[in-house]
């Protein structure tokens, strides 16, 4: 680390500070700058030339005076100190502890950039987690190592239904249960309050590590934040054998930290201004999840992300489910019939579902039970429109058999309580009632072994 | 080859400015103290500015770079199938071995083995003092247990053989022949070459493309085919079905060779091939599929630039394996994020961004790299084709976006799918309306040929049963469904027939994911016969209800996963069945009537 601080600062505008005659300096290194007042703020140097320096600063430039600011260049990548002894601790987004503890002590220090995985040391991520709620276990199923994220929208139960994943989240037939790893950005006091309180009430809080940025907290620390996050959930799952749940929450607010910088940068904008690297960024990050042959942990990622005036084709979510291995998508029609949880099926998937389940995994049944469910979904949400527009008296007594059907797959299927933990043979269970309210002939997404051995018309 | 050093000045992420005179546009470059790969991609003046393929963390303004004296060139060779390289060419599982789970930097390793040794057995019509021409064939290695590697003169030297190995076993740096250039020096001749990847390889000349690339998708062959040396896109919004539609072809299609390039994509999806092709069997020779299939990888998460370089380094194999006589599909996932790599890269040039922020040269840049397509006859005079199947990720799916519009105008065979389609899990959730062949007509000579000189007049009755489908689907949405008339409902029916038991195909059902021409066939021909007869009957006055609650109906719907390619005669069976219940509705409603009257 070089002693040697430099008072060539020739130019401070919003995040960006530019330092004249710096000496060789490294693309990405660290820069701790002194202010006037002696206070010390973090950067990182994202150009760089023989002349001079361009510095991101994370804290902003604001109060800066160009006279008498002073570089220090650390000649390190930013990284971070990591052990076992991190899981129950709070800290910022740049891994600095912000629950007046001390900070981490160890030789395991971890450049929080990470590179990428390579793709042959890969395996393909096919164990099932039950979350116990229907929705997402029965039709839209996680497993460990996927990156599915959660649509949602402002004022929608995300956060709850986040809450209740970290809490019931389990495999199947193993007893070992997740780490989790929290990191928020850019969110309300009341939120990370939400869920501290959370993780305190059902006993996890020993197992779990949060990296926090508050609303008010500088926007630019947001960009490390999910680094320095996932730097620790890769440390936990492939140096200490964890399996690992990371929520990222909320990733629209990063997006923003991102579209501001850039902007400030001069980047070329794409669309509604955001960088056109936005896709590769986001990817970066969410790519950081996945299983390793031979390792025996995993890093599972469930990404928050708000959708700007509830469009999913807004670029944040739109880029979001380009990368991530599905999404599951909050309905504000549901949750104003009072669903919760609020899932709209039809916009949501899970790619990596089709390995996960069936015959050894769930259930025998249960790839062709949720195929079967969502193609009735798909025509009752047809037959729903139509009683819209001509009535439903109108209807066909086969049409208005659609409609009960979407009514109770709502009401039952989807909607469960807070509390409520299903097990898959639950979930699996409760969807033969509802497709048990068609005749067999109308169910040929099913085998017919299902049909005898399920369907409810025979017992 | 000339190494010239030179110094780093500026480093802006991934584009740095370099002194260098002398160096080339095109040059590649090794980058710092790492030894990061790179290419030069503008000169101005002493300086010239380089791209990296690999990360610029840590690197210095002061620290060397040096110049190769060659472009960015692969390797071609046997040993190239049943790989998985990166972006430009570096062999993953060696890197693997090199550098742990997560990639390194700065690792410079051969993309063909060098130690692996191969049987080669010289071509008896390659004499020694004959003359040799470009890309002629001069011996033959067998590369897979399918694939007969042939081994040519490099496209850009001729001259006259001197030396020709026996047959015997070679490593690849192992000399198998010597040639005497027109300027009368000699060159050795090796097992493989290098050619630079944005050089297009040259053939004699291009061919029409006659036979269709059979896919086994009902969707694709029996309705939107493509031919081999095609060119087509699949456009969709996130999640709509184009990685399985290329992994489907991947796995099912009639060519000898495919190359898949995960071009910017999820790392899990490669993994998904690597891990199934070793087990999976190649309907056609009955070998593992990987036998025949070639990776490239750039994630989504691997640095930007190295993903502009992969799908040239992907085209160029496949050039390769073409000029050895092969039918080659190449698959490209997605060229969207290609153009974006572009994009970024322009960006930081600071050209005029004209469209999106991508610069103007987008179109030309992917009208050139579709053009490498083609069915052709090569230099040796053999015929070979590459198909090229690119997926276009527009956001938000509006096809309207500059890439996908200028796709459009270049491709031949456009799969568009559509979220409402995806939405009720309709897969493939190809949009019948949107999507378009240009080879129908071609296509249907084969079809005439192998399998039924029925072929296009079913396909287009089939379509104008869809078009009806939508055009009453409009009058119910207005005033419901009593006001259509029984023949109307009955057309609903057989648009649904249509749409379940022909176009609806599962890419997870073990018997449903491939079918073969004929039951392609039979199984159209099916719900159009149920259609046809079903229309008489109801023209006779029985109800629409009488003939849906045949519980054959069931039956019909369930065909395609209930029979496999192997079974078409019990698809003609059930269609038998079906003749026969219709006969007998009328015959006892003649009855019926016959009593009543
Ligand atoms: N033919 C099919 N049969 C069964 N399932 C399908 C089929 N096509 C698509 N799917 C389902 O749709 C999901 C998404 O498909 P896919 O990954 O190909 O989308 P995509 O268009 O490539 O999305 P992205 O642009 O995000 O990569 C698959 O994981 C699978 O569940
Ligand atoms: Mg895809």
């Amino acid at each position: 680390m070089s002693a040697r601080e430099y008072r060539t600062v020739s130019s401070a505008q919003g995040s960006l500070l530019v330092v004249r005659q710096a000496p060789a300096v490294a693309f990405g290194d660290q820069v701790l700058i002194r202010d006037h007042r002696n206070q010390l703020r973090h950067g990182q140097v994202i150009r760089c030339s023989e002349a001079e320096a361009l510095i991101q600063v994370f804290e902003g430039t604001g109060d800066l005076d160009l006279e008498n600011t002073w570089v220090r260049f650390l000649d390190q990548p930013l990284e971070i100190n990591l052990a076992p002894e991190i899981l129950g601790r709070i800290f910022n987004g740049l891994g600095k502890p912000k629950d007046n503890r001390p900070p981490i002590l160890s030789n395991v220090r971890r450049n929080v950039n990470g590179s990428a995985i390579n793709p042959a040391a890969r395996t393909y991520p096919r164990e099932f987690i039950q979350t116990g709620i229907s929705s997402i276990d029965g039709l839209n199923s996680l497993v460990r190592g996927q990156k599915l994220p959660i649509f949602s929208a402002s004022g929608l139960p995300h956060n709850r239904l986040a809450a209740q994943i970290v809490r019931q989240a389990r495999l199947v037939d193993e007893e070992s249960s997740f780490s989790v790893v929290f990191a928020a950005m850019g969110v309300s006091y009341a939120d990370a309050r939400f869920f501290q309180e959370e993780f305190a009430d059902s006993g996890v809080l020993g197992n779990v590590v949060m990296y926090i940025n508050l609303a008010d907290d500088p926007p630019v620390e947001r960009l490390a934040l999910p680094r320095v996050a996932l730097t620790a959930a890769e440390y936990l799952a492939f140096d200490l054998d964890r399996h690992v749940l990371v929520v990222l929450t909320d990733m629209t607010n990063y997006a923003e930290a991102l579209r501001e910088v850039a902007t400030a940068k001069g980047d070329v904008p794409s669309r509604k201004g955001y960088p056109g690297y936005l896709y590769s960024d986001l990817a970066e990050l969410y790519e950081r999840s996945g299983r390793i042959k031979d390792r025996h942990g995993s890093v599972t990622l469930v990404p928050v992300v708000t959708m700007p005036s509830d469009d999913i084709t807004h670029p944040i979510p739109d880029l979001t489910g380009y990368i991530t291995e599905g999404q599951i998508v909050l309905s504000r029609e549901l949750h104003n019939q009072g669903v919760y949880p609020p899932v709209f099926i039809s916009p949501s998937l899970s790619r990596l579902m089709k390995d996960g389940i069936g015959k050894g995994d769930t259930r025998e049944d249960h790839p062709r039970v949720a195929n079967q469910l969502y193609a009735l979904y798909a025509k009752a949400l047809e037959t729903r429109n139509l009683a819209a527009i001509i009535g439903a008296e109108e209807l066909s007594e086969r049409d208005r058999r659609y409609l009960r059907f979407a009514e109770a797959f709502d009401s039952q299927f989807i909607g469960q309580g807070e509390d409520e933990d299903r097990s898959i043979i639950e979930t699996l269970n409760l969807a033969w009632e509802l497709l048990s309210m068609f005749p067999k002939d109308m169910l040929t997404r099913v085998s017919e072994t299902d049909l005898a051995r399920y369907h409810r018309s025979d017992k | 080859m000339s190494e010239k050093q030179g110094i780093i000045r500026e480093i802006n992420g991934p584009i740095l400015t370099i002194r260098l005179p002398g160096i080339r546009n095109g040059e590649q470059v090794k980058i710092g103290e790492l030894g990061l790969f790179g290419e030069v991609i503008a000169l101005k003046g002493e300086t010239a500015l380089v791209q990296s393929y690999e990360s610029t963390e840590g690197v210095r303004p002061g620290e060397p770079v040096i110049g190769l004296g060659r472009p960015l060139s692969v390797e071609l060779g046997p040993g190239l199938l049943g790989s998985i390289f990166d972006g430009v060419q570096r062999p993953l599982d060696k890197v693997l071995l090199a550098s742990g789970d997560h990639i390194g930097r700065g690792i410079h390793l051969p993309a063909l083995d060098r130690e692996r040794l191969w049987h080669f057995v010289p071509e008896p019509a390659s004499e020694i003092g004959s003359t040799l021409s470009p890309g002629q064939l001069i011996g033959r290695v067998q590369e897979s247990a399918i694939i007969q590697h042939r081994i040519l003169v490099p496209p850009d030297l001729s001259g006259e053989l001197l030396e020709l190995a026996p047959e015997g076993d070679y490593r690849l740096d192992d000399p198998i022949g010597q040639l005497k250039l027109s300027d009368g020096r000699s060159r050795k001749l090796k097992l493989y070459h290098n050619w630079p990847v944005r050089t297009p390889r040259p053939y004699r000349r291009r061919d029409h493309g006659l036979s269709p690339l059979i896919t086994g998708q009902r969707i694709l062959d029996t309705f939107f085919p493509l031919l081999k040396g095609g060119k087509s896109a699949v456009p969709g919004p996130f999640g709509a079905g184009k990685t399985v539609v290329q992994q489907q072809i991947a796995r099912w299609s009639n060519a000898d060779i495919v190359i898949y390039v995960g071009c910017g994509e999820r790392g899990n999806e490669l993994v998904d091939v690597l891990e199934t092709f070793p087990q999976l069997q190649d309907p056609y020779s009955g070998h593992r599929l990987m036998e025949r299939t070639l990776l490239v990888a750039n994630t989504s998460n691997m640095p930007v630039v190295a993903r502009e370089a992969s799908i040239y380094v992907g085209i160029t194999m496949a050039e390769y394996y073409r000029d050895q006589g092969y039918d080659v599909v190449l698959l490209a996932d997605s060229t969207s994020r290609w153009a974006e790599a572009l994009r970024e890269v322009s960006g930081r040039l600071g050209q005029m961004p004209v469209e999106d922020g991508y610069p103007a040269y987008l179109a030309s840049r992917l009208a050139a790299f579709y053009e490498r397509a083609g069915r052709v006859e090569a230099q040796n005079g053999a015929t070979g084709s590459v198909t090229l199947i690119g997926a276009v990720s527009p956001p938000g799916g509006d096809f309207s976006e500059p890439v996908t519009a200028h796709t459009k105008e270049i491709i031949q065979t456009f799969w568009a799918l559509s979220k409402e389609l995806a939405d009720a899990r309709h897969y493939p959730a190809i949009d019948w309306v949107g999507s378009f062949s240009e080879h129908v007509a071609t296509a249907a000579q084969w079809w005439h040929r192998e399998i039924s000189p029925d072929w296009q007049r079913r396909r287009g009755q089939a379509l104008g049963l869809l078009a009806r489908d939508a055009e009453l689907a409009r009058i119910v949405n207005l005033v419901g469904p009593e006001a259509l008339s029984s023949a109307q409902r009955w057309e609903l029916e057989g648009a649904a027939l249509i749409k379940e038991g022909v176009l609806q195909q599962s890419a997870l059902d073990p018997v449903d994911t491939f079918a073969s021409p004929e039951k392609q066939f039979l199984l159209l021909e099916m719900m159009l016969t149920i259609y046809d007869r079903g229309a008489e009957l109801i023209e006779l006055g029985i109800s629409v209800q009488e003939l849906t609650d045949l519980p054959l109906m069931a039956r019909a719907r369930r065909a395609k996963q209930t029979y496999s390619s192997e079974q078409c005669d019990q698809i003609r069976t059930l269609m038998e069945e079906f003749r026969q219940a219709f006969a007998k509705i009328r015959l006892e409603y003649a009855k019926f009537k016959e009593h009543t009257q």
